[in-house]
């Protein structure tokens, strides 16, 4: 019972699906799912359903995805889908089907294929229609569909495959002899075919999601995360704040916890001795000094005003992720003057965090030297040589007076200052933009206006912290 | 489809024949995780058992080892656990009692060999007795591998160990063993069945979940909840608890920090029942309500819904 069987062929068809969907399949979480299959067999759907999801999805995002591909891949398997599709367009040549049927004995032209599929389509033998349609997407390859762009691309392949041309150019000949009888038959099998093309479009359609739904989701994913944050467009907006969380998610769990790291070659006296009062001192066991990484102490001022307003949604949504997984970060949004929303964000649920704030404060136009001074005499004294202060914004304080004497004591009190500017360096400096004053009392002044440098600023970042 | 097996009269001889078994130990489990049980077995791997706080996920450990009448060894995680706290220890304190003893008798163990070189001969002939099983004090891992019978082998809440422990782990959840350096590898003498648990508080590492099944307990649907209580609460009015069920369920539907699980509204069941109530009011449920939630923010809120909750929850059970 314990030996592993080979992995059947639909087996593994399946598996290769589902690592499609997202989920991380192993070879040796496949050698268990050959084993499952051995076990509770095919005949009970249900338990084959739960016993492989038991034995492939690990998180609750991946059961989803593993029952959802489960249903599609197991249906498709019925034929059941392509017969139903086909049954209803054909209702209106009923009448016609009458007719014609008479004439199709003498028919003695044309090409194999044709011949075949147009004989197929007059008996109206759907199990035969669907065999030959589903060996001749296999033969097109039908699993390396990825893009939407492709359907009709693949639905031609399989049409030909199964003879389309062929039989077109038999009915060109039908009409070609003027008879009524040709006429009508070619009449009648126009309507078939075009019956067929949709049962065709629709299973490529299925095929699609089965196999490419990973795909065209993995590709969309790496587009948001290279995108320009202020040109994202609202309807990415839930994959945006999925992709966010994930983030940040990651970001602590690399980070938040206490690390210790053993420093070998320095004993602790004080311990060594306690630890081994039970055998009166004599030292069985040493303890060595360890040393304490500490959590990073995080502030974070970010800009809301007019300027910056698209990106500060996103923004401020990673600082609600952020703020959800590190336990010592206190945030704060400004424009014309500063406040602090530490608290708004571990409150309220995201969407209704950021339109508070962004009711509070947000859209007007900034003012850095004033919103520094708020933050002097609020704020100031929670500074200490362990934080790191985070800005992000983009300087552009609309000529009034940037208050540089304020950031110079905050960069003397604190760790560092890192200023994260969603505007490209070329445009630092120009106009408004008071960047390159700001820039001598920051010890890092980069430019971030993708999810990807984000993520990979406040990675660095969080490196540093300690 | 069981008939190939060989242990044809097993209690784990079928998926219905564990939901039956797990029913009779006190435990209603819904389809999976009878089937997951039953994989365990067969496939002889451990289960990762994920779910919120509540639902049951230790007591189905309990009760599978009650059912099949194994010992249950339970080890409790926590930060800063590590294997000498959940594999083995040497006994310091015996070893140095026979170091002493062995300081007497050296002289009589030595006898008249003037040479060194002999003298440590002679003690070399002795062999480790140190560090031998004799000085070994078996933790709850090892202790679960030598249990002749078999055993069910509890590792609560995973998520809240050391990512080096979860490392430690993988020896044995894969391969039923041990490895001590002193004495070798310890093999199990018949593998126990292995549930983890987890209330992810962390993500677990990839190649602990490659190892084990997974099972995630999510909240029961109404009816699941309703056999669960009855099961629970013995003696409990039917319609009573039909009103408690709709209660819970339409509270785990409303925006709350930590909705009731099972264990609450089995401690609420039992309230009710010390306090013969048959139909609940508003007064009573508003004065017990803090058996159900565990946060005053929470309170709060459903506070405000009480009347309509409590409306709907008795017309669910046709009272009143």
């Amino acid at each position: 019972m314990a030996t592993a069987a080979p992995a059947s062929e639909p087996l593994r068809r399946f598996l290769q699906v589902a690592r499609g969907a997202g989920l991380k399949v192993s070879a040796a979480e496949g050698i268990d799912a050959a084993r499952t299959l051995d076990l509770v067999g095919f005949a009970d759907r249900t338990v084959l359903r739960d016993s492989l999801g038991i034995v492939l999805a690990k998180t609750p995002e991946e059961k989803t995805a593993y029952e959802e591909v489960f249903d599609l891949y197991f249906k498709r398997e019925e034929f059941a889908g392509p017969d139903d599709t086909e049954a209803e367009p054909p209702g209106e040549d009923r009448d016609a089907a009458s007719n014609p049927a008479n004439g199709v004995g003498g028919d003695g032209m044309g090409g194999q294929g044709g011949q075949s599929l147009g004989s197929l389509l007059e008996s109206d033998d759907r199990a035969a229609l669907a065999t030959a349609m589903e060996q001749a997407a296999r033969e097109a390859g039908i699993e390396n569909i990825r893009f939407f762009t492709q359907r009709n691309l693949y639905a031609r392949r399989i049409l030909d495959r199964m003879g389309l041309r062929a039989l077109e150019r038999d009915m060109e000949a039908m009409r070609q002899t003027g008879t009524p009888e040709g006429l009508g038959r070619a009449q009648f099998l126009d309507g078939r075919i075009e019956a067929l093309r949709d049962a065709v479009r629709d299973f490529v359609e299925r095929n699609l999601l089965l196999y490419a739904k990973g795909e065209t989701e993995k590709f969309r994913e790496e587009l948001l995360k290279s995108a320009r944050l202020s040109n994202l467009e609202r309807r990415d907006l839930d994959r945006m704040r999925v992709l966010v969380r994930q983030m940040a998610k990651k970001l602590a769990a690399r980070y938040a916890k206490t690390r210790r790291r053993r420093l070998r070659g320095q004993l602790d006296t004080r311990r060594t001795l306690r630890r081994n009062m039970g055998w009166g001192g004599i030292p069985f066991i040493t303890v060595w000094k360890q040393k304490r990484i500490e959590k990073p102490r995080v502030m974070v001022l970010c800009d809301v005003s007019g300027s910056v307003a698209a990106m500060a949604q996103f923004l401020l949504m990673f600082l609600y992720a952020l703020n959800e997984a590190l336990s010592d970060i206190r945030s704060f949004a400004f424009a014309g003057s500063l406040i602090e929303v530490s608290e708004i964000l571990e409150r309220a649920p995201v969407e209704e965090a950021i339109s508070k704030i962004m009711d509070m404060i947000g859209y007007g136009s900034s003012n850095y030297g004033n919103s520094f001074a708020d933050f002097e005499d609020g704020w100031m004294k929670f500074v200490t040589n362990k934080t790191t202060v985070i800005i992000l914004g983009d300087a552009r304080g609309n000529r009034t007076d940037p208050r540089t004497d304020v950031i110079g004591r905050l960069s003397q009190r604190s760790k560092q200052i890192i200023w994260l500017n969603p505007e490209y360096r070329s445009a630092w400096g120009t106009g408004d933009s008071d960047m390159y004053r700001y820039a001598p009392f920051c010890k890092l002044v980069t430019v971030c206006n993708t999810l990807r440098h984000l993520e990979r600023t406040i990675s660095d970042i969080l490196e540093t912290a300690t | 489809m069981n008939d190939a097996l060989p242990e044809g009269d097993s209690p784990l001889r079928s998926i219905d024949a564990v939901e039956l078994g797990l029913s009779q130990a006190g435990y209603i489990a819904n389809r999976q995780i009878s089937t997951a049980i039953y994989m365990a077995h067969h496939l002889q791997k451990p289960i990762l058992v994920e779910g919120p706080a509540g639902v049951g996920k230790t007591e189905l450990a309990k009760s599978v080892a009650s059912w099949l009448k194994l010992p249950l060894i339970r080890m409790q995680c926590y930060e800063g656990l590590d294997e000498s706290k959940a594999l083995y220890e040497w006994k310091y304190g015996k070893q140095l009692l026979y170091t002493q003893i062995l300081k007497d008798k050296i002289n009589y163990v030595i006898g008249d060999h003037d040479d060194l070189t002999m003298a440590l001969d002679k003690l070399h002939s002795f062999g480790d007795i140190f560090f031998s099983e004799e000085f070994l004090e078996p933790r709850p891992l090892l202790r679960s591998l030598q249990e002749p019978g078999g055993s069910v082998l509890l590792i609560d809440e995973i998520d809240k160990s050391d990512q080096e422990f979860e490392a430690f782990l993988l020896e044995i959840l894969s391969d039923y063993q041990v490895t001590i350096p002193e004495i070798g590898t310890v093999h199990a003498i018949v593998p126990p069945i292995v549930l983890l648990t987890s209330n992810s508080t962390r993500d677990l590492g990839d190649a602990l979940k490659r190892r084990c099944l997974h099972l995630h307990i999510g909240f029961p649907d109404d009816k699941l909840e309703a056999k669960i209580i009855a099961s629970r609460v013995p003696g409990i009015d039917s319609r009573l608890l039909k009103q408690l069920v709709s209660f819970a369920q339409q509270l785990r539907a409303l925006d709350l920090k930590k909705v009731p699980s099972v264990s609450e509204t089995i401690d609420w069941a039992k309230i009710m029942l010390l306090l013969h109530t048959t139909v609940l009011d508003v007064d009573l449920v508003r004065d017990t309500l803090n058996v159900l939630l565990k946060f005053e923010a929470d309170i709060e809120v459903a506070g405000k819904q009480l009347a309509g909750l409590t409306h709907k929850a008795r017309q669910d059970a046709g009272v009143g």
